[in-house]
């Protein structure tokens, strides 16, 4: 809190951001997404995540639902969340959450229960784990942004 | 008879092999039935015929009578009387056997007799040297000699003179005489041993002896049972009068029990329960249990297990029961004290597991609050950056609505920058550490402030109300900063939960004789449809009403917790009244002083922040606020405006406007129109009007935004609910009609101002995709219209003209690919009737004027997400002019606009 840790926290954000590039979580669209970020919108980033994150949960929410019926077998309604779910994901560039829809998409064309529960569990932990690593990269975010607010007078 | 043989044998085994108890004299098979090893038969009646000689109190003359009548007694009669038909059965075939034996022994000898004669026919037809003395013959002859010796016991005739001569055959005679004698005198002792045994059997199986014998026996083994049991015995008849009883320590005599019943013996609790429970069975007809405490004169307070069953006679009647207690006083206590050490056990382990509990949630409330008052730390810094910034800035030279919202700004501020305190002292409310500040203020200016702050966040068609009494002193002295939270609290839950009506702040002194010299002072605040039942925990600390509540509503829940916390702190008292659908009222009573009036003009500058005297000199003394939603009345009103001349919406019917709601008078309300344009145009965004208004004053515009995106994503919700909230009142109505006139001028103004620029619709279904896109376009310098399908699409399109489309193909209620066929349709016709018939809901009148620019082609771009029902070729197919893959990026969509907008 005392500004000293801004470097070092931005080594952090770019180290965490390349690991996260590497995996394969992360791919050039994100960077698409920072690039949008101006003084006009400071947390242009931050929002669309945010408003990524609240739509995901709802979308596999009523997945995990409609899957958990046993009736079930309205698979269009399936592939209708996953559209969303792809476009959204591809949009902000997270690619391995997309590529997990994409198959699990797949599954869900072919009216294959098991594949899409098998699928939606993939989603779910792709989906867990970017949302854990986002939380991360903001909060390096905010403490840098904190930290380099700091002045002291001269 | 062999195997008769075998089955006496295993019978006499059996005896061996379970010894009974019984002296061994009498162990025929009857016997078994008393064996303990084997219980069998009727028990029961065995104890009671052998009551008969107990050495206790017996009703001997009744007792015959009574095993005459009853059907117990009559079945021991058969019993006994079948027990020595058996016995009998059992010596003749004794006897029989005994006959067998005799005549097979009689056989026996008859045979050795014939035997005998053979012999002596085959030694003197035969002699014994007629073989030759060869091997063979030797043989033949030992085999024969032992055929013999097999049986006729080896008994050879010894015979020593020469064989054929005359002595030979004397001596042969005398021998076989002696032998036959011997024979005689065998069978004689035979017979004898016959009769004899004949005359015991005889003896034995007197029915008499016999069954008294039984009945001895089974009388000592009841009395070596019995002599010590703690066991109360008794008969009694249908009127539950004992007819005999066995009880091993008797208390009172003979005459004193027999005839009597049970309530005519004794006296004290458990008697009469008793006597009822033998009731019960004896009209139940069926024997049961009870454990009965009797608290009697004769034998305190004892505990007895009662054995009761009916007793029927022949013909099946009952005529009475049988009663059997034992004692078990010390089991039932300790049972008793057991139960209530193992229930004291599960008491101590609940108490246990809920200390645990309760030490586990204190220490997460602990750790909850560390983590809220370190947090709160850390949003207080920043926050008093902005508000001094804020104080700073209101120093500088400012225009008169500027100047109000940076007083709204400041106040609002102050109040987060309290709030924290706040969660930061809760603990110190809660013990009383909280400390109160006394410092003058005016209430007028307090209630004014709140409703103005609540008015700014307003979302809703409420009307908000300030009342202050005429009587209200102008300053008092108080904490004000505490007031001012109690009254935000209460006024934001109000709005929160009331739908529609009037949220309202009455201030007015009242006077309390418990607060002696000092005056009251009560501010109601009311709020519609607060749900009844959840009164009670309203007080309470994070407690919502319901979790349906809490989903619907959001919040902590803590401000009524913290607003009766200070209210009781400030020495005042928080109450509630409500009813259902008509309302709540929060009433709040503190005590105030009044400051003096030198005070006055010195003060002025310290309440700078909450009022600006120059510009509102005569606020002081205002006692009627009101503040319509501005949302609300955009709604109501549709069309958009850039609203300069925007009239405030105000309504004074009781008193003058003095106060003129800066909010409302600001220009930069425009971002809550465009808001309100896009529900008008059903569901597409007029961003340029956002951009342009926003113009004005940035801060306030981006103050906005969020708020905006919010609504955003209400779209459909906001739109059923603002149609409702317009019907609401009649009063604005009036004055919002010459509002809305104003309005439909403007529009045109705007609608020929923007043509200059390109217009862009995107069609998009997915938020994120319409976020980014957005702002991409933004950064390319351009703005555009959002529309969420394909109807929504066509609707806007029909409403003006765009320059390009942007068009997902997947999308939900129409497809981009049918929306675009549809708009192709109408290009080529210059009609919707394909739309039409396509079920889109289009108005006819407002097409024919759009009819006239639509002689150009539309660029459509699809925007596909690779799929493979979204190729390309389909895209061409379906009259789209390009297409961009998804993601969208910045070079893509630029290099677009670069070839359709020129």
């Amino acid at each position: 809190m005392l500004g000293l840790g801004v470097d070092r926290l931005q080594a952090d954000i770019n180290r965490l951001l390349a690991s996260l590039f590497h995996q394969g979580v992360l791919d050039e669209q994100f960077l698409q997404l920072q690039q949008l970020q101006d003084e006009t919108s400071p947390n242009f980033v931050y929002d669309v995540i945010n408003i990524y994150f609240d739509e995901s949960e709802k979308l596999l929410r009523n997945l995990r639902l409609l899957l958990m019926d046993r009736e079930f077998s309205d698979y269009k309604k399936i592939g209708l969340h996953l559209n969303q779910l792809v476009g959204s994901s591809s949009s902000i560039g997270a690619r391995r959450v997309r590529n997990v829809c994409v198959a699990f998409r797949s599954a869900s064309e072919l009216s294959n229960r098991p594949g899409c529960l098998r699928g939606l569990e993939v989603v779910e932990h792709e989906y867990h784990y970017l949302k854990n690593m986002m939380h991360e990269l903001f909060q390096l975010e905010q403490q840098r942004i904190l930290a380099a607010g700091v002045r002291y007078p001269m | 008879m062999v195997c008769e043989m075998e089955t006496d044998q295993i019978e006499e085994m059996d005896v061996e092999v379970l010894p009974s108890m019984w002296p061994e004299n009498v162990g025929t098979e009857a016997d078994k039935q008393f064996n303990v090893e084997k219980p069998a038969g009727d028990l029961d009646t065995l104890k009671e015929v052998t009551i008969e000689e107990t050495p206790t109190i017996a009703d001997l003359t009744r007792l015959p009578e009574l095993m005459n009548s009853t059907q117990q007694g009559s079945s021991q009669l058969t019993n006994l009387v079948k027990q020595w038909e058996y016995m009998q059965d059992n010596a003749v075939r004794l006897l029989r056997e005994e006959l067998k034996n005799l005549n097979r022994q009689r056989e026996e000898a008859e045979a050795k007799e014939l035997k005998i004669i053979e012999e002596y026919k085959f030694e003197s037809n035969e002699p014994e040297n007629v073989p030759v003395l060869d091997e063979t013959s030797d043989l033949f002859r030992r085999f024969r000699q032992k055929k013999r010796d097999a049986l006729v016991d080896s008994k050879k005739i010894e015979i020593y003179e020469e064989f054929d001569t005359v002595a030979y055959w004397k001596q042969k005679a005398s021998n076989l005489e002696k032998m036959l004698e011997a024979s005689t005198e065998r069978e004689r002792r035979l017979v004898e041993k016959l009769s004899e045994s004949l005359k015991t059997m005889e003896s034995q199986s007197a029915p008499v002896q016999e069954l008294t014998q039984n009945l001895k026996r089974a009388e000592g083994f009841l009395h070596f049972i019995l002599q010590n049991a703690p066991i109360v015995m008794g008969h009694q008849d249908k009127d539950l009068r004992y007819l005999f009883i066995y009880n091993k320590y008797p208390s009172l005599r003979e005459q004193d029990i027999l005839g009597k019943t049970d309530v005519e013996i004794f006296h004290g609790g458990g008697v009469k329960e008793s006597q009822d429970f033998k009731r019960e069975v004896l009209e139940k007809g069926k024997a049961s249990k009870r454990e009965i405490t009797f608290t009697t004169d004769l034998f305190g307070s004892k505990t007895f297990l009662i054995y009761v069953e009916p007793v029927y006679n022949k013909a099946g009647e009952k005529i009475g029961i049988n009663y059997m207690g034992m004692e078990v006083t010390e089991q039932v206590d300790k049972r008793e004290k057991m139960a209530k050490l193992r229930e004291d056990n599960a008491v101590r382990k609940a108490m246990e597991s809920e200390l645990n509990k309760t030490i586990h949630i204190t220490e997460e409330t602990m750790r909850a609050k560390q983590m809220l008052a370190t947090m709160s730390h850390e949003i207080r810094s920043p926050l008093s950056g902005v508000v001094g910034m804020a104080e700073i800035l209101s120093t500088t030279k400012l225009d008169k609505e500027q100047r109000q919202l940076l007083n709204v700004m400041i106040s609002s501020g102050d109040l987060v920058l309290q709030l924290i305190n706040d969660i930061l002292d809760l603990s110190k409310v809660e013990s009383g550490v909280m400390r109160l500040e006394a410092t003058k203020f005016r209430p007028r200016e307090v209630v004014k402030h709140v409703l103005q702050t609540a008015a700014a966040s307003l979302k809703k068609s409420l009307t908000l109300e300030g009342n202050i009494a005429d009587d209200v002193p102008i300053e008092v002295v108080g904490d004000v900063l505490r007031i001012r939270q109690i009254l935000t609290n209460l006024i934001s839950n109000a709005i929160k939960f009331t739908h529609e009506g009037n949220v309202g702040i009455k201030l007015q002194v009242i006077s309390e004789p418990s607060f002696a010299r000092d005056n009251a002072l009560t501010a109601d605040t009311e709020e519609q449809e607060q749900n009844e039942n959840a009164i009670p925990c309203l007080f309470k600390k994070y407690m919502q009403a319901s979790a349906d509540h809490a989903r619907k509503y959001g919040g902590t829940g803590l401000g009524l917790a913290i607003c009766k916390q200070l209210v009781e702190l400030m020495g005042g008292q928080l109450t509630v009244t409500s009813r259902v659908n008509e309302g709540s009222t929060f009433t709040f009573i503190l005590p105030y002083k009044v400051g003096t009036s030198d005070d006055y003009s010195d003060d002025q500058d310290e309440f700078s922040d909450m009022a600006d005297h120059q510009s509102e000199p005569d606020d002081t003394a205002e006692g009627y606020f009101q503040f319509k939603p501005l949302l609300g009345s955009i709604y109501s009103n549709g069309g958009p405006g850039i609203g300069n001349d925007f009239l405030p919406h105000k309504v004074m019917l009781t008193s003058p406007i003095k106060l003129i709601n800066g909010f409302v008078a600001d220009p930069s309300n425009n971002t809550g129109q465009s808001e309100m344009l896009q529900l008008e145009n059903g569901g597409y965004v007029d961003e340029s009007k956002l951009e342009t208004s926003s113009d004005h004053c940035p801060e306030s515009a981006h103050q906005y935004e969020n708020g905006n995106g919010r609504c955003f994503s209400k779209e459909s919700e906001s739109c059923s609910s603002s149609q409702a909230s317009s019907e609401g009142g009649t009063l604005e109505m009036e004055s919002e009609l010459t509002v809305s006139s104003h309005r439909e001028e403007e529009k045109a103004e705007t609608d020929l101002k923007e043509t200059s620029k390109p217009k862009i619709l995107l069609v998009e279904d997915n938020k994120i995709n319409i976020m980014v896109a957005k702002s991409m376009m933004k950064q390319l310098g351009h703005t555009m219209d959002i529309a969420n399908n394909g109807v929504e699409a066509i609707t806007a399109i029909n409403h003006s003209s765009y320059d390009l489309v942007l068009m997902d193909v997947c999308m939900p209620v129409l497809d981009g690919l049918k929306a675009t066929r549809l708009i192709r349709s109408y290009e080529e016709t210059g009609n919707w009737n394909a739309a039409i018939e396509a079920g889109v809901d289009i108005k006819t009148s407002e097409t024919e004027q759009v009819c006239v620019r639509s002689t150009n082609r539309l660029p459509i771009i699809a925007m596909t997400a690779n799929t493979l029902a979204e190729s390309s070729e389909e895209c061409y197919a379906n009259g789209m002019d390009s297409f961009i893959s998804k993601p969208v990026t910045l070079q893509k969509l630029r290099e677009c606009l670069q070839q359709y907008l020129h």
